[in-house]
């Protein structure tokens, strides 16, 4: 089961890698049209940037994200006892290496794991959450994190993080320039002829600049909301005790959302940071809905 | 062409049965491990109890009773000649203090004690190591345990002397909540 699990994950990397290359390319197509008139430029040229970017990411990838969560690394017992005894008791029935464990200054109790693998991984905490949970619902916490890192589920969540940015980031240079230099692209109109054509591929690049950022919002969903359930259960497992985590989800559930949070990470975290409300794309699956779950167990 | 079958045959059980072997000991190796994880975890509470005592004799001079049985307790698990032995005495201990700890939220003073806090927070973590290593045990025992059971390892488990390994009980007192009486 568990080791199913493993292989689909990575077998769902390298196909995840494929579609967003693919999103990339034609986000690339849309915005070398519309900026420069060249569709080839624009498909190599974003393909070029897509790969270097995701190699730089990735290769670096836990010192990025934990900068974007403003985290901030803890180095030994010292800092935060029950945190850091919690996460060596959860790695060891995990039977994977220690962690890296980060702490992020918010009131609103959340938690996330990240890395390429359970080698290297790490474990992030916010203030609220130690602040809130008592041992046995911390435990919880950290076991569900624990069995993300041994899934590799932090790897494909790490990439597809890595890549949703680097398309959003995309769209909104291409957006940018689009609206500062659409006075340029209008002289050049006469050089290309057919006026038909013309109309539609400049629809199509607006529909592609406006739908790619959903298209990645919703690759991101589709990874992490059965994974949730599926930690949820490793959790159960590893810590023998459901009923830590189950209080502890309450508690999320009740809780306010995260004062200032990167809103590609959200899918990372335990409960939707940002709590809002949208059914269709909620990156997480309903609180109620886990807890239930648990309870059946 | 039978000759080079029959040498087929024989390097195929060779290779199967070097490498059902070679996975018989990793496994039997890992429940070593996760053994000497729950040893670790008992010295490490070893020490850390003449600490406890001293920081509790001054502040607590109801709990005299409890501190002696602590100590006593303590020398037990060092002696304890089997991993059976060691473990009954490790749960009465833990029974022990975790009672103790319910009762000392009574004691004002010595919960204004930083050193008694962070004795507690050492101690509770390594209990919950011991907990949690135990879990460990058991479960790479059933694995290791499984293999010696199934079809085609038993054989070659049989044959070069696998001994199975013995699960650890968890107590059924340690389950209960302790009472707490003020």
């Amino acid at each position: 089961m568990l080791y199913q699990q493993i292989q689909s994950n990575k077998r769902r990397t390298i196909v995840l890698l494929f579609v967003f290359f693919i999103l990339v390319a034609l986000v690339g197509a849309a915005v070398g049209y519309l900026l420069l008139n060249s569709l080839e430029t624009g498909v190599v040229a974003a393909i070029v940037i897509g790969a270097i970017y995701t190699i730089i990411m990735v290769s670096n990838s836990t010192n990025v994200v934990m900068a974007m969560n403003h985290g901030h690394e803890i180095k030994n017992a010292d800092q935060a006892p029950e945190l850091w005894h919690t996460v060596e008791d959860m790695a060891m029935v995990a039977q994977v290496p220690m962690p890296r464990v980060f702490i992020i200054d918010d009131d609103s109790p959340n938690a996330f794991a990240t890395g390429n693998n359970p080698e290297h991984s790490a474990v992030a905490a916010t203030t609220g959450l130690l602040k809130i949970m008592n041992r046995s619902e911390l435990e919880g916490v950290i076991a569900h994190e624990m069995s993300h890192v041994r899934n590799y589920d932090i790897r494909i969540s790490t990439i597809a993080l890595a890549l949703a940015a680097a398309i959003t980031l995309l769209t909104n240079i291409g957006g940018n320039w689009w609206f500062w230099g659409s006075g340029d692209r209008r002289r050049n109109d006469d050089r290309n002829g057919g006026g038909g054509l013309q109309i539609l591929l400049l629809v199509f690049s607006i529909l592609m600049m406006v739908l790619a950022p959903l298209a990645a919002a919703a690759i991101q969903m589709a990874i992490s909301r059965n994974r949730e359930y599926l930690a949820d259960a490793g959790s159960a497992e590893l810590t023998r005790n459901p009923q830590g985590l189950i209080s502890a989800l309450r508690k999320l559930g009740n809780a306010q959302p995260m004062k200032d949070v990167d809103s590609s990470s959200a899918a990372l975290y335990i409960s939707n940071p940002l709590k809002n409300k949208e059914r269709l794309f909620d990156t997480h699956p309903p609180i109620e809905e886990r807890i239930d779950r648990l309870e059946k167990m | 062409m039978t000759i080079l079958i029959i040498i087929a045959i024989v390097v195929i059980i060779a290779v199967a049965w070097v490498s059902i072997y070679n996975s018989l000991v990793k496994t039997r190796m890992q429940t070593k491990e996760s053994w000497s994880q729950i040893d670790v975890q008992l010295k490490r509470r070893n020490d850390l109890i003449p600490n406890l005592v001293e920081t509790v004799k001054g502040y607590a001079k109801h709990e005299s009773g409890t501190l002696e049985e602590v100590t006593k307790l303590r020398q037990e698990v060092e002696r304890a000649a089997t991993p059976a032995d060691k473990m009954v005495a490790s749960n009465q201990l833990t029974g022990v203090l975790s009672g103790f700890f319910a009762r000392a939220e009574a004691y004002p003073d010595l919960k204004a004690n930083t050193n008694f806090t962070k004795l507690q927070e050492e101690l509770t973590n390594t209990e919950n190591k011991i907990a949690y290593s135990r879990q460990l045990f058991n479960s790479t025992t059933a694995l290791y345990n499984t293999k010696l059971q199934q079809f085609p390892s038993n054989i070659v488990a049989g044959i070069h002397h696998f001994e199975p390994s013995e699960f650890l009980q968890v107590p059924e007192a340690e389950k209960e909540v302790p009472t707490v009486k003020f």
